[in-house]
């Protein structure tokens, strides 16, 4: 029999491979016949600096309609390679990452050919300040579920993060104020999902829908009773600055994107860290593993399960809280009704896909957040083609990449299983 | 470390699992404990081991008395527990599973210092010969192995008394000797040992002390020089016949007759390949044979699980090739299926509930559109009686049952109605030995009622037990019909293949 599953495994992996290697020739033959002989005519102009640093690159100027096709035959050749050969792990990756880059690329040419100037840093800068939430988010789903206990209420924690960060900033005058209410509302919604998870085992998925309606409809109240009637008191919290890292943010490039923004990216570096290093090289971390994936046998060694899934949410809590307040005081500056619009859950999809790792959650997390970039940038071009449309490839890459390169996603044994102390 | 037990109890509701159990350990000792499933053994060292706490009770250590609210206060006492269920995480590697809970770690900021952990686990293998490499994936190694992991890993906690918890049930009779072997350097290098077991033999091959519980009280303790019988009487409360005693059939009219059956395998292979046999009221008939060579296919067959190929079933008279199981069912056949769990209950209906599964649907269980819920109850109470189910009620979940309770729940169903013909597979698999005894009796006083049965079992005791006729299968035939005066020798042949000259083919009496 197990011969038998053998064979057909690989009959799977064989087919798999021939489909993808379908889907980037074909995507390849979009940009050469779409973008490159459906190209407007006149140049694309990429730009790489926002102003203000030190050494200037200069703009690159492409030939819209050539280049695309370039890139589309590379994507084609990329596309046989994959089909043809049995390529490793790393390399099979290499051509994913490689024709999805491609095909973006292609993209933005088109779009740009004779317009004005695209600003690519800008476009990664804003990729990256969009991930924020969302890898905070995860990186409370993933603090979870490492202890089995399914986080459906990132969006609650994220939305009441945002709105305890404006109220209380703007009441105190204080942003930092609004960055600790902010964090501790989220671990409030931390404290209800883990009383009513592991004291009263409700279903943890209704468990967390229900707290994210909780958390929106409370919002909305308040926002509609409090928030609007006094709006110059309690929702005019100001934002956080930007801070330059001295040295690091003049590097051509790179310095913008990483190292010139707000407070807010500097604190994902070091919670992205601490997980990570947490999670993955500490006792804390194997505890934490291994109450996840055995609670009982984790309990025989004297690890306490329900204590430590207790800390786990909570400190979920307070992180995704942290992106909640990311949300008002590090990004729009006021608070808006139900203004997280669905990013917990996107959250929650870049764990998974990341395949409950931090640094798989931010790949994923960070791809959202330059779909969203890339939808805000399009609109702005104004794009021959409904943004809509242009939208879903990168969600259709998402599946693929899942499909085709994490294989079989293997999610903490006992996730979602109450723990009953015998 | 000495250990001594004085008057411990524990109750589960009305329910004394360990009634004032007193009980002492040597140093450098194995002592075995003896006991049936539901004896309350297992109940015993979980509050050892502070996974339960006694009612009543002290626990000595060394003279000193001890409590323990959870396992870890047991582990810095010195006492280590390697479970039936192994506590092991599978995703991890042994050294991590061993190290887990006193997980070394470098000075700084606390990260694990894998390498130390590493070079631990290495010493203790080589120590007591256990051969483990630290790096492996748990989940990949054999069950015999993993065992081994847990046992470094209550001997990295310096434990000094070891409770093994049936650690042989999940073992092949190669990795018992190995275990048994670790056990002798253990007890060489002064750790003490309880072993929790329901084997006569085993306790006659490693123990020093037996203490025999039952019904959760100390009923004695032996020296393990005493005999099969002894210890089994001792366990089960009443005097065991190891072999059953029963009168010589008087075998009737034809019951069940299957003609040339052909049953279609995996992938164009036959399962069963021609078989044919008679099988008459009143006898038994053994299936003797190495698993997997078409038993199990045969008796589906015959219940109408699985479709026939080619060739006939009748059951009294009664053509039923292919039938529906419910017609076969109300043919008067019962069933005992080979994988209890799976195929003979529902774990997460109640006892009750089980015991109409193949009933519900016909006077007096069912009214015109409705189940007579209140005979159901009324029913299941006597059935639980009569056939001393272990449960605390008729209401119970029959998946938190023991596997001899669960066995004797689905025994109970299929001997509440009369039946023509019944069928065995495995009956006794897993069971301890009262259970084994209790199922032996039940089956040949069903034979003696008139019934027919047939008996599907790869122990050649229970074949020695039960059958009036043995017949042999290998690769999907029946390769020999013998009488139970058939050597071991013979029958070990004819299962292994062996062409022992004689004519194989229609097996009549």
């Amino acid at each position: 029999m197990s011969v038998v599953a053998a064979t057909r495994r690989r009959v799977a992996t064989l087919d798999r491979r021939t489909v993808a290697g379908a889907f980037f020739a074909a995507l390849g033959a979009l940009d050469i016949l779409g973008f490159g002989l459906g190209a407007h005519a006149g140049d694309a102009v990429f730009r790489f600096s926002v102003g203000g640093e030190s050494a200037h690159v200069p703009d690159l100027s492409l030939p819209a309609g050539t280049t695309a096709i370039v890139l589309g035959s590379l994507s084609v050749a990329l596309g046989a390679l994959y089909a043809g050969w049995q390529l490793g792990r790393t390399a099979r990756r290499v051509v994913i990452a490689a024709v999805m880059a491609l095909f973006i690329l292609a993209l933005l040419c088109w779009v740009d050919a004779g317009n004005s100037p695209l600003n690519i840093v800008g476009l990664l800068q804003s990729s990256l300040t969009r991930s924020i939430p969302l890898v905070l988010g995860a990186m409370s789903g993933l603090l979870g579920e490492r202890a089995a206990v399914i986080n459906i209420a990132i969006e609650g924690q994220l939305l009441i993060g945002a709105f305890a960060a404006a109220v209380a900033a703007s009441a105190a005058g204080m942003l930092w104020l609004g960055l600790i209410s902010g964090s501790l509302a989220g671990g409030l919604i931390g404290v209800l999902l883990a009383v009513f998870a592991i004291r009263y085992l409700v279903d943890q998925i209704v468990l967390g829908v229900v707290l994210n309606v909780f958390v929106l409809g409370l919002t909305g109240y308040l926002y509609d009773r409090a928030l609007v009637p006094y709006q110059t008191t309690l929702n005019s919290p100001g934002v956080y600055g930007t801070i330059r890292v001295p040295g690091l943010a003049d590097i051509p490039i790179i310095g913008p994107i990483f190292f010139d923004s707000n407070v807010f990216l500097y604190i994902t570096y070091a919670v992205l860290l601490l997980v990570q290093v947490g999670v993955f090289h500490t006792r804390w971390g194997l505890r934490v593993r291994a109450v996840g994936e055995h609670p009982v046998a984790a309990e025989t060694v004297g690890i306490r399960v329900i204590y430590t899934r207790y800390r786990q949410l909570v400190l979920g809590g307070l992180i995704a809280g942290i992106g909640g307040a990311y949300l008002t005081i590090g990004s729009v500056g006021a608070f808006g009704k139900g203004m997280s619009s669905g990013q917990g859950y996107i959250a929650l999809a870049a764990m998974i896909f990341g395949r409950w790792t931090p640094f798989g959650a931010v790949g994923a997390a960070l791809l959202f957040g330059f779909a969203s970039a890339l939808q805000n940038i399009l609109s702005i071009l104004g794009a021959p083609i409904p943004s809509d449309i242009l939208l879903m490839t990168p969600y259709l890459v998402v599946i693929l990449v899942v499909a085709g390169l994490v294989g079989r996603v293997r999610m903490p044994a006992a996730d979602g299983k109450p723990y009953i102390k015998s | 470390m000495k250990l001594e037990l004085r008057g411990i109890t524990k109750r589960f509701g009305p329910l004394v699992a360990n009634d004032h159990i007193d009980l002492t350990v040597e140093a450098s000792q194995v002592h075995a404990l003896l006991g049936e499933n539901g004896a309350g053994k297992t109940t015993l060292m979980n509050q050892l081991y502070g996974l339960q706490h006694p009612d009543e009770g002290q626990i000595l250590l060394d003279g000193r008395p001890v409590s323990f609210s959870r396992p870890a206060d047991a582990i810095a006492a010195g006492i280590g527990m390697v479970h039936q269920h192994f506590m092991l995480v599978p995703v991890f590697t042994v050294a991590e599973n061993v190290t887990l809970g006193v997980e070394p770690v470098h000075r700084f900021a606390g990260l694990l210092d894998r390498r130390r952990a590493r070079r631990e686990v290495h010493r203790l293998s080589q120590e007591y010969h256990l051969d483990v490499d630290p790096d492996a994936i748990v989940e990949t190694l054999p069950v015999g192995l993993q065992q081994r992991v847990e046992i470094i890993k209550v001997l990295l906690r310096r434990a000094n008394l070891l409770i093994l918890d049936e650690p042989t049930a999940v073992l092949t009779p190669g990795e018992t000797e190995e275990l048994f072997a670790i056990m002798r350097s253990l007890k060489a290098s002064g750790h003490s040992i309880v072993f929790i077991t329901h084997k006569l033999k085993e306790v006659q091959a490693i123990a020093d002390t037996v203490t025999v519980l039952r019904a959760g009280r100390v009923v004695g303790s032996l020296p393990p020089t005493a005999k099969d019988e002894e210890l089994a009487s001792m366990m089960v409360g009443h005097s065991v016949e190891l072999t059953v005693s029963k009168q010589p059939a008087t075998p009737g009219e034809v019951v069940l007759a299957v003609d040339d059956l052909v049953i279609e395998g995996k992938e164009g292979t036959r399962a069963v390949d021609g078989v044919s046999f008679e099988l008459r009221a009143g006898e038994i008939l053994g299936v003797a044979g190495v698993q997997g060579n078409g038993q199990t296919e045969l008796c589906e067959a015959l219940m109408g699980l699985r479709h026939v190929g080619a060739g006939s079933v009748r059951v009294s008279g009664r053509d039923l090739t292919n039938a529906r199981t419910r017609e076969v069912l109300h043919a008067g056949v019962g069933y005992i299926p080979e994988d209890r769990q799976g195929d003979g209950l529902v774990g997460d209906f109640t006892v009750a509930e089980n015991l109409v599964l193949d009933t519900y649907d016909r006077p007096p269980y069912s009214r015109a559109f409705s189940l007579a819920l209140g005979t159901v109850e009324r029913s299941a109470r006597k059935f639980v009686a009569e056939f001393d189910v272990r449960a605390q009620s008729a209401d119970e979940l029959v998946r938190t049952l023991s596997g001899g309770n669960q066995q004797k729940v689905i025994l109970a169903r299929e001997l509440s109605r009369p039946l023509a013909l019944l069928i065995a597979s495995q009956p006794t698999r897993g069971l301890d030995i009262g259970s084994v005894e209790y199922m032996h009796r039940r089956i040949v006083e069903e034979r003696d009622k008139g019934t027919a049965v047939l008996i599907v079992s790869s122990e050649l005791d229970e074949i020695y037990a039960l059958a009036d006729r043995i017949v042999v299968m290998f690769e999907g035939r029946i390769v020999g019909v013998r009488t139970p005066a058939v050597s071991r020798a013979e029958l070990g042949l004819l299962m292994a293949g062996a062409d022992t000259g004689t004519a194989a083919g229609a097996a009549a009496p």
